[in-house]
């Protein structure tokens, strides 16, 4: 089967992107395809290149650009273009395009916009939302 | 393309928390991809539709005529949960008289929220593709 996820709370505040993790891991372990995780909300922030967690705990961003599909192939990971920017969270070309200088997206995931969550649902057999 | 039946399922107060406000930003965006979109509020969502929202006090946007606009997307079928009124001591009225002009019968304007029990919207629910709870 072919599973989308929507990721829309942000990591180490909330259980729910550790969740989505889990599942995603399990599905691909069970034989299913992951299509596309998108990362809303709050969720944006598991995309930050500069989360630096306690050695001793799990590197949830880290966890997130490791994934890969049963075949070896990468994991579409889309970030949200607006909701990124209104927290803060920004690429190269985003910083570029608003004057801000650093950027701070993790290279596994890319931004971009809200079709791509709704193409999703669209594609894939399942789409999964985890969040409050 | 294929047609699915996208469901929006809004369940926070509009002011609070960013959920109300972004999940408007994907139906707004989901109107450009012809789908059967549709909207259910239930729980504190219901907040999100009743009329008379004044925002001045807390120094938030007031987001609340963008729903007024969804009809002009084709987006008419806004379903809200008679249970969830009932325990807040709202009712129809109270909501915003959100209506959309029907193009198949001489653009006559039509009701676009329609107050269903649970038992119906459960119903409606199972009947959909893809569920994006907010």
């Amino acid at each position: 089967m072919k599973i989308s996820i929507q990721v829309n709370e942000g990591p180490y505040q909330h259980q729910s992107a550790d969740t989505a993790y889990q599942f995603a891991k399990a599905a691909i372990e069970k034989g299913h395809e992951i299509f596309r995780v998108f990362f809303y909300h709050d969720g944006v922030n598991n995309a930050s290149r500069f989360t630096v967690p306690p050695q001793d705990d799990r590197n949830v961003v880290n966890n997130w650009a490791d994934l890969k599909n049963a075949d070896g192939s990468d994991i579409d990971r889309v970030v949200c273009v607006a909701a990124a920017l209104r927290r803060g969270m920004l690429d190269e070309s985003e910083a570029g395009k608003n004057s801000v200088e650093g950027n701070n997206i993790h290279p596994a995931f890319r931004i971009s916009g809200l079709g791509q969550l709704i193409e999703a649902g669209i594609q894939s057999d399942r789409l999964v939302v985890f969040g409050d | 393309m294929s047609t699915k039946k996208f469901m929006y399922l809004n369940r926070k107060a509009p002011y609070g928390t960013v959920y109300a406000l972004e999940s408007l930003e994907v139906v707004l965006i989901a109107a450009a991809f012809e789908q059967d979109v549709s909207l259910a509020f239930i729980d504190d969502g219901v907040y999100q539709i009743v009329d008379g929202q004044k925002t001045d006090g807390i120094g938030m946007k007031n987001f609340s005529s963008t729903y007024r606009a969804l009809g002009d997307y084709d987006i008419n079928k806004l379903y809200v949960s008679k249970e969830s009124l009932d325990e807040r001591g709202l009712s129809e009225d109270d909501l915003m008289p959100l209506v959309y002009e029907d193009e198949d019968d001489d653009w006559a304007e039509k009701p676009s929220v329609f107050v269903v029990s649970n038992a119906e919207l459960s119903k409606i629910m199972s009947d959909q593709d893809v569920c994006l709870s907010f």
